[in-house]
């Protein structure tokens, strides 16, 4: 259930007897929230709700800073028949994401402040979910020419990518990473060097071998997490690594950080939890990139996000249209939908099975976004804004595509029996999503 | 271990030994047929085959048209031009109007590998792959077995080496499952731009060298080099492949034994075989192509659900 958030003041919405988890304040402790204004106005045991307050009982559920998604495609404007900014707007909400960044490798490209401006203008009139545009690198993503960055952070644009399209010129990437600088804001990569990963549909490795599927290379990924690093170092701008795959790459940036260099990344859920395997019996929903690799991989990454080398989880959320993967394996898009799956797989997989702790996964999902990326929220702070995901660590679901928000239905999780759902979630005070539990 | 192929044969690597043993067997009684005069028996009279090749084949599109007009199927046969899927027409639409025409059995070559699988987890009639992108050829793969145990008699402990673009060759693939199913030792050898990087994980030996492979082998099945990989920058010439990696007769002698020499055709000649070594004493890569109609024969007999102990009776009877 979604509503509409208008631009009227919110009514006061008291959160009542859950516990908060502020891991921004080291808060872990049973109490109610008041919001009031749009902003985090009490914290305490026992608050008595004002009147005409919405109380949301949170008994057994978590209170925590809203989750942001820093990257994901919602196809608007071009695809609008897969999904469009109202969808991946309400998607998010149903999982418990109070923003998200929206990719500009939409048709046309978002290499302009009027491209900016219309995703701005969209997600305001959806009133779900916040949508933060990203603006491209180059004009087109074609990797020549560098789009205006001044003015699309003029328009509201949060962060530069050509993702989708790695920047294969290591002088654009130097360019970027300096230009950036004047505004504040990241340079996210997607790192794969083209001529490597070239045709692969998969990694490469024993799998590929047997299926007979071209392969992509750990190392496609590890040379341009090595080069970005290398020219972060040079330039001293700020390089956010999108969706990392390997044990390679987090050794790579283990080594970055502690040399100093201003690099942060990201991984997917996806990446955490599913290999290579997946993709046997050429199954299309396991397609994406970069692709799964193995479980040294997926091993190294989860250690990766427990002790930070890893800032942020992401869902690269790409949905496709329902037919589109109903094709042969190396024909068939990269991607796979993940707004409303990433929290019950993180919870079920990694929190409940004793691989990361419950305010580490909230600061991947909700605080280092919001640090990283120099967002509102990331901490339920007296007159913080009242972005704020309330989720239930222990209820049960079954993942049925048919019933996802998103026009997307491409997910390897079909059928999964997963634990933890998002149970409410608020932007600027206003309740977007309300499970009835 | 079960005895049936189950509804398709999609690759080797899913088989046990018993049913690749199964298949060989079945195809003894098969190979008569095509000496006879009229060669034609009853086996399969009222199937309907489709032979979907969107790939082209010379030698495995007309070995399973003779294998299944030899078992009396009713066949059609399907190219990618000249029918819809030039016009667009997506592998799956394709084949659910195959399906509507009431089919009971599909021939797949395509250039994707998984096609088969694809196609065979949509429809209900038995898929047979003859050949999917760079994953696996099955009947090239048991013809290929059925020859090496005629010469040797069994393929327990017989050393064959697979020569050339291990990479790109779903015959290597196919070659590689069966042969260690079969109880054989494999290796390959070619340049390690076109091995995979995994490959020992196969279970293979592994030659830099073709001299080190000829003194080891017992055996060479040489693979078809394409001539597309010195524009994809895995290898520099053909004259510098046939240098370092072609078959010959010098290198041969060297061994100071009798190699068998096996290709799957179509050979490139003075490429990665010497003509002289083609149609030299050794070489029995024409009795590869007159085994391949008989293995072929097998498959479809048993995939229609002929019982193995029947088949020599089925040659001459209507019953299955």
């Amino acid at each position: 259930m979604t509503r509409e958030r208008t631009g009227s003041a919110p009514r006061d919405v008291l959160l009542r007897g859950g516990r908060i988890l502020d891991p921004a304040r080291g808060v872990d402790e049973v109490g109610d929230v008041l919001l009031r204004g749009g902003s985090v106005e009490a914290q305490g045991r026992s608050l008595s709700a004002p009147d005409d307050a919405e109380v949301l009982d949170c008994a057994g559920a978590i209170i925590a800073p809203g989750f942001i998604d820093v990257h994901c495609h919602l196809r608007e404007p071009g695809r609008e028949d897969v999904e469009t900014i109202a969808t991946g707007a309400r998607a998010a909400a149903a999982g418990g994401f109070t923003a998200v960044c929206a990719m500009p490798n939409t048709e046309p490209v978002t290499d302009n402040q009027a491209a900016v401006g219309f995703i701005l203008r969209q997600a305001m009139r959806a009133g779900a979910a916040r949508v933060y545009p990203i603006g491209a690198i180059s004009l087109g993503q074609r990797g020549e020419q560098l789009a205006e960055f001044g003015e699309m952070v003029g328009a509201g644009a949060v962060a530069v990518s050509d993702d989708g399209k790695p920047v294969a010129s290591a002088h654009l990437m130097r360019t970027a990473l300096e230009y950036a600088q004047s505004f504040g804001i990241p340079v996210i990569d997607h790192c794969e060097e083209p001529t490597l990963a070239s045709g692969g549909a998969m990694n490469e490795g024993i799998v590929s071998a047997r299926l007979g599927v071209k392969g992509i290379p750990a190392e496609a990924e590890e040379v341009m997490v090595a080069r970005n690093i290398l020219l972060a170092r040079l330039t001293g701008g700020h390089v956010h690594l999108a969706h990392m795959s390997t044990r390679g790459s987090v050794e790579l940036i283990r080594w970055g950080k502690g040399l100093g260099v201003t690099v942060t990344a990201e991984v997917t859920p996806h990446h955490l939890t599913l290999t290579e395997n997946a993709c046997e019996g050429y199954d299309t929903h396991a397609k994406m990139n970069p692709p799964l690799r193995t479980a040294d991989d997926l091993d190294a990454l989860r250690e990766g996000v427990r002790d930070g080398t890893i800032d942020v989880i992401a869902t690269d959320h790409a949905p496709h249209h329902y037919d589109a993967k109903e094709r042969e394996f190396a024909d068939a898009p990269f991607g796979i939908v993940g707004l409303e799956t990433a929290l019950g797989v993180m919870l079920t997989d990694l929190v409940h099975t004793g691989v990361l702790d419950l305010p580490t996964l909230v600061d991947r999902l909700a605080c280092a976004p919001a640090r990283i990326f120099h967002l509102a929220g990331g901490s339920l702070a007296r007159g913080a804004p009242a972005h704020v995901t309330v989720f239930d660590p222990e209820l049960e679901w079954s993942v049925d595509p048919s019933t996802f928000v998103s026009k997307g239905r491409n997910t390897p999780y079909a059928d999964r029996l997963l634990r933890g759902r998002a149970i409410a979630t608020i932007v600027d005070g206003h309740v977007i999503y309300r499970l009835t539990r | 271990m079960t005895k049936t192929l189950g509804k398709d044969l999609l690759g080797l690597e899913p088989l046990s030994t018993e049913q690749i043993r199964l298949i060989l067997d079945t195809a003894e009684p098969f190979k008569e047929v095509s000496e006879r005069q009229i060669k034609k028996v009853p086996a399969l009279r009222g199937m309907t085959i489709v032979n979907l090749f969107f790939e082209a084949s010379t030698r495995t599109r007309i070995s399973f048209e003779f294998a299944e007009k030899r078992l009396s199927a009713d066949t059609v046969n399907v190219g990618s031009s000249g029918s819809s899927v030039q016009k667009g027409e997506t592998l799956v639409d394709t084949a659910r109007n195959l399906e509507a025409m009431r089919i009971n059995m599909v021939v797949i070559r395509h250039s994707a590998s998984g096609a088969a699988h694809f196609l065979a987890d949509r429809i209900q009639s038995n898929v047979i792959n003859a050949g999917d992108g760079t994953h696996e050829h099955p009947t090239q793969g048991l013809l290929d077995l059925l020859t090496l145990r005629d010469h040797f008699g069994t393929l327990e402990r017989r050393r064959v080496c697979i020569v050339g673009d291990v990479l790109h060759s779903r015959v290597a693939r196919s070659n590689i499952w069966g042969l260690t199913k079969m109880g054989a030792e494999v290796a390959v050898c070619g340049p390690r731009s076109l091995l995979p990087k995994d490959i020992a994980e196969f279970g293979v030996i592994v030659f830099k060298r073709i001299e080190e492979a000829i003194e080891w082998a017992e055996a060479l099945n040489i693979l078809r080099l394409q001539l597309e990989r010195m524009q994809g920058g895995y290898i520099p010439s053909l004259r510098e492949y046939n240098r370092v990696f072609g078959v010959t007769r010098e290198r041969l002698d060297r061994a100071g034994r009798p190699v068998l020499i096996m290709h799957p055709g179509p050979m490139n000649r003075g490429v990665e075989i010497d003509s002289d070594v083609a149609d030299g004493e050794h070489s029995v890569i024409l009795d590869q192509v007159t085994n391949g109609v008989a293995v072929r024969m097998a498959v479809l007999y048993l995939l229609a659900g002929g019982r193995p102990e029947l088949a020599d009776a089925a040659k001459g009877a209507s019953e299955r």
